[in-house]
This record gives C-alpha cells, sequence and structure tokens, in this order.
C-alpha cells in the first residue's frame, strides 16, 4: 500500500484517498504481467534443454541447465541470416523511395497552391483507407506483368507513395517560418535547393518518426511477401519463420520454435528498448501506417 | 477612395470574359505545373498500386476462365454472384464481423483502462506501458508462433496452468466452436497496446481546470470519467474505432500460421478467404468478386470516417 501512495504523491489532493483508481492500477499491472507471459515463455524455452522432455515446455522457471542448443538448431534448420537480409533490403528500399516521393508531395501540399488541390487530397486521404494489402490480387498480376514476380522490388513497389508520410512531411514544413525560404531565394537558390537545404534538414525528427513506422510495419509484412515471392532465398523473414514453424511444429520441437521467433523479434525489440520514447511519440503520429 | 479608381475599374472588369477562360484556365496549369511535378512520383505509384488496381479489381471480376489456362471469357456479375452463394464466403463474412466486434470491443475497453491507469507520467508507469506496447511491435507470425504454443492442448502454456481448473480440456484451435475466440485473444493482446497510446494522448487533452472544477464539486471517479473524460475522447474513440475495424479486416496473418481458416473454416476471414480463391485455387475472378465487395464495405466505412480522417490529416 505504500508503494501505491507513492505512486500517487503527485496526483490532486482531492483525488488521494480514491479506491476506484488504485484498482485501476492494480488490475493494469496484473495485465501487464500477463501481457508478457508469452515473451516470459519465449525466453525461457529458448534456453531449455530438450531433455527436460515435452511436459516440462509450458513450465516458466527457468531451468536448471541452461543450453543454447535451441538457438543453435533455428541458426541451422532456417536461413535466418539470409531472411535478415532480406527483410533488410526490403525495409531500406521502401524507406529510401518513400523518403523521396513524401518529401516532394509533403512540400507541394505544404507551400504550393495548384488546380485540384482538395481532390489530390483527398486521393491521398483515401490511400490511408484502402491498404495494399487488400488488393493484393490485382496488385499481385501488375506485379507479374511488370516482370517483377519473385523479386524483392516486386515485394517493395506497392509501398513507394505513402499518404501517412506525406501527410506527416507536410506538417513539418508548414511549421518551418517562410522567411527561411524567402531569404534562399532572394539568393537565387532553386526549388530544389531550397527543399534539399531548408525543409529536409529542419524536418529530421518527421523523417525519424516516419522511419521508426515504416521500418517496423514492412519488417512485420506477411501475406504480401508471401504471395510475391516464390524461391526460398528471396524470403523475407515473416515468411521464413512461417515455414520454420511449420517444420519444426511437425517434430514438435517448441524449444527451436521459441528460438526462431526470439531471433527474429530481436532486433526490433532491442532497437524499441533502447529508442522508447522516440518509437512510442512516432507511433501516436501515426494511426494509420 | 481615390477620385482615379472608379474610372479605371469598370473598365477592367468589361473586357469580354469568354475569351480568357481558356487562358485563365492555362495560366492556372502553368501555375501549377511545379506543384504537379512534385506529385507526380506519387501520383504514379498511388495510380498503379491503388486507384489503377481498384480499377482492376472490377475488370477482374467481370471476368473467368473455365480451366486455369482456358482464355478468359465475360461473364457480367456471375463471379459476384458466385461469390455471395458460396458458403465459405458467406461464413468469412459472418466470422469477420463477429472478429471484428469481438477484438475491436475489449481491447478498446482495454486500451481505455491502460491510458486512465497509466495517464500520470512516471518510471513505473513507463515501464507498464512499454510491456503492453511489446506486442504491437513483433510480427503477427511472431506472435502466432508464440501462441501456437500457448494453445496446444495438454502440454501447452494455457493448458498447463489454467486447463487444470477446468474439468474438460478445450482444444482451443482445433474446436470449432472455440478457435475463432483464440484467433481473437492474439489480436486483442496485439492491438489493446497501440490503442493505448492514442488514449494516452487524448487524455492530454483534457482539461486541467475542469478536472479540477470536478474535485471541489465533489464529483468521484465514476462520474468524472462519465462526465468529463469521456465526452473529451470522444473523437479519439472515432478514430481509433476505425483503425480497429481496418485491422479487423486486413490482420489475417496468424490465420495463415495457426489455423489456414479451420477447423470447417470456423476461422477463415474474408482477406484469408480472398487470399485462397487467388493462390490456392488459381480463381482471379471470384478472388476479384470477394476483394470488390470488401472494398465496397470498407468505403462505406470510409464515407463515414471521412471528416474524422480529413480533420486529422490538417484539411485540404
Amino acid at each position: 500500500m505504500k508503494l501505491i501512495d507513492a505512486l500517487w504523491k503527485d496526483a490532486p489532493l482531492a483525488t488521494r484517498g480514491e479506491i476506484t483508481p488504485k484498482l485501476g492500477f492494480l488490475l493494469t499491472v496484473l495485465l501487464a504481467i500477463v501481457w508478457l507471459i508469452p515473451f516470459l515463455w519465449m525466453g525461457v524455452a529458448t534456453l531449455r534443454p530438450a531433455s527436460d522432455g515435452i511436459n516440462a515446455m509450458a513450465e516458466l522457471m527457468p531451468s536448471l541447465k541452461p543450453t543454447l542448443d535451441n538457438i543453435r538448431d533455428a541458426w541451422e534448420i532456417g536461413d535466418f541470416p539470409r531472411y535478415t537480409l532480406n527483410t533488410t533490403i526490403i525495409c531500406t528500399g521502401i524507406l529510401l523511395v518513400q523518403f523521396v516521393t513524401i518529401t516532394l508531395a509533403g512540400f507541394a501540399f505544404a507551400r504550393l497552391d495548384f488546380a485540384g488541390k482538395t481532390l489530390i487530397f483527398y486521393l491521398f486521404l483515401m490511400q490511408l483507407m484502402l491498404v495494399p494489402v487488400l488488393l493484393i490480387v490485382p496488385n499481385l498480376k501488375l506485379v507479374a506483368q511488370l516482370g517483377l514476380y519473385d523479386t524483392l522490388t516486386g515485394v517493395m513497389m506497392p509501398f513507394f507513395a505513402s499518404a501517412f508520410g506525406t501527410f506527416l512531411m507536410r506538417q513539418a514544413f508548414e511549421a518551418i517560418p517562410t522567411e527561411l525560404e524567402d531569404a534562399a531565394l532572394i539568393d537565387g537558390a532553386s526549388l530544389f535547393q531550397r527543399i534539399r537545404h531548408i525543409y529536409v534538414p529542419l524536418s529530421m525528427p518527421s523523417f525519424s518518426a516516419f522511419a521508426i513506422i515504416s521500418v517496423t510495419s514492412h519488417w512485420n509484412d506477411f501475406l504480401w511477401p508471401l504471395m510475391v515471392i516464390n524461391s526460398p532465398d528471396k524470403r523475407p523473414l515473416t515468411v521464413g519463420l512461417s515455414v520454420f514453424t511449420k517444420t519444426a511444429e511437425g517434430t514438435q520441437a517448441w524449444g527451436t520454435i521459441a528460438a526462431g521467433t526470439l531471433m527474429v523479434i530481436a532486433p526490433l525489440l532491442v532497437t524499441f528498448l533502447v529508442f522508447q520514447k522516440r518509437f512510442i511519440s512516432s507511433f501516436v503520429t501515426s494511426g494509420i501506417k | 477612395m481615390s477620385l482615379a479608381e472608379p474610372a479605371a475599374l469598370p473598365v477592367a472588369t468589361s473586357a469580354a470574359p469568354r475569351l480568357h477562360i481558356l487562358k485563365r484556365f492555362s495560366n492556372r496549369f502553368k501555375a501549377s505545373l511545379p506543384a504537379y511535378l512534385l506529385l507526380l512520383p506519387s501520383l504514379v505509384f498511388l495510380a498503379l498500386f491503388t486507384y489503377g488496381a481498384m480499377g482492376r479489381v472490377v475488370i477482374d471480376a467481370l471476368y473467368q476462365r473455365a480451366t486455369p489456362k482456358a482464355p478468359v471469357r465475360f461473364v457480367g456479375l456471375e463471379n459476384i454472384s458466385a461469390v455471395l452463394a458460396d458458403p465459405a464466403f458467406t461464413g468469412a463474412v459472418v466470422n469477420n464481423l463477429i472478429y471484428a466486434v469481438g477484438t475491436a470491443v475489449p481491447s478498446i475497453g482495454l486500451a481505455l483502462l491502460f491510458a486512465l491507469a497509466l495517464s500520470r507520467t512516471h518510471a513505473v508507469n513507463s515501464a507498464l506501458r512499454a510491456a503492453l506496447f511489446l506486442p504491437v511491435l513483433i510480427p503477427m507470425v511472431a506472435a502466432s508462433a508464440l501462441f501456437l504454443f500457448i494453445f496446444l492442448p495438454n502440454v501447452g502454456l494455457l493448458d498447463y496452468y489454467i486447463g487444470r481448473l477446468l474439468p474438460v480440456l478445450p482444444n482451443w484451435l482445433g474446436d470449432p466452436d472455440i478457435a475463432l475466440y483464440a484467433i481473437m485473444i492474439i489480436t486483442v493482446w496485439k492491438n489493446a497496446g497501440y490503442y493505448m497510446l492514442f488514449f494516452l494522448a487524448g487524455l492530454q487533452a483534457v482539461p486541467e481546470d475542469v478536472m479540477e472544477a470536478a474535485h471541489l464539486d465533489g464529483a468521484g471517479p465514476y462520474q468524472r470519467l462519465r462526465h468529463i473524460i469521456l465526452p473529451e475522447l470522444k473523437p479519439t474513440f472515432l478514430f481509433v474505432t476505425v483503425i480497429a475495424i481496418l485491422n479487423a479486416v486486413t490482420q489475417v496473418d496468424h490465420v495463415f500460421v495457426m489455423t489456414q481458416g479451420g477447423p470447417s473454416n470456423s476461422t477463415n476471414l474474408v482477406l484469408f478467404y480472398i487470399y485462397q480463391q487467388a493462390v490456392e485455387h488459381y480463381d482471379v475472378g471470384k478472388a476479384s468478386a470477394a476483394t470488390l465487395l470488401t472494398l465496397a464495405a470498407l468505403m462505406g466505412l470510409t464515407a463515414l470516417s471521412f471528416r474524422t480522417m480529413a480533420n486529422r490529416e490538417g484539411g485540404p
């Protein structure tokens, strides 16, 4: 009770005696623990030796004889370095092209007046709802017609334009004082020079927020790469993990599955724990990816 | 007003306007050209993969092949009626509706609870927020791999710890009556932390002085929630509901990994049905018809939420 009182010491005096908020808080703590259990199990099961047997597999108490065998097995069964490389290429490729498209489009919406602005704004806005994953059937056909079936470029292409990124950059650019641009204009800077040397450098926080959202969401994409990619050596992590899980499930190798899952999510989890504040504030701006 | 102006104005405005419409239009276009060039890269990809794709769906939905190798022939609305008559599709629609309500309501409710409990920022709350947010980051495929074991009959985590309390151990993913609810648990676990962030942001907007006045008037926690906090959070609710419904339609990775739509189609969702038609049955016509129906439903949702979304993005 002392601990809870300490947590409430900055709450308004009138509410400090209330019991309901504290019950809500306790419930939330309980649920947060439940929320962490799958991660806890993943860690414990990864280190559990196969000799403990299937009946001890669910035990959340760590094994007394921890082993790295599961990690080694997962590493050997699944081609995780290759999957990681593919996912990295996909995320980087998408992000680099998106940086160009959203900067240019964001600038047009923020600073230029043009005929049909409202119409084009709504065309972009609709894309927030018509997420590419819904259009997998026609887009697969198009990617095949472009000769990009079973290529990483084919996986990336539908995401090159981003309405969310465009709106984010528009907002960032609108906050930049026009006087800065006017000064550059007097010095004879061209449109692209003004974007490159004034708008982009001053909008780095928005770029990094967008990068976080874009990379996490495409790191996790599954259905679309599953449809586009056919060759095993071009699989991204998610597709690789699903194939790996199918194989290991057949032999009831749950320790290996836990180890494989851990390898897939470790990069994201570590990055999140390091840049926690950044992640949270980026996701708040996201809404729809 | 000076004396010179009235004489000058009528001359300027009385010049034949009709001749100038074309010229004004082309001037306006010329002035807009730089903006169009900047928008071009984005518009090309939007045209190819969003609006072009919608057009192709409409066309593909009108054609059918007798066999996978046969040439396409025009069948009109036959694909649509075939999809609507397919019990697998109607079943998937019903499942998806149950799934949408059964995931949106609990995850939004929990998100609100989490946000209310953790709204004040200090180290303990930050750690708890991070714990609740972790599932948001990981791929649905990874979450599914973990939950495959959690739901594993007899030796899985759930049966090992909770199953002992039940008289009969349920087969979580194998029983057609339970499987859809098991799938929903994963979605709630994965998304509640995400929606929590929007409620946390929304709670920042609740004015301090109103809350203080409520304290002075002796309003209890329930009254403050009902009469101050919830009305203030209304836009957040709208926005989060839209995202939750959108997620219910577009997130089907766990169905793929855990159940393949089974047992006996009890966990089949619309997008997974579309995937099956296209990839497993090579039936592009039916897959397109199903996509078209889904898009139509989503357009309805879009129409309802357009104002919310446009305002959120700062208007045109």
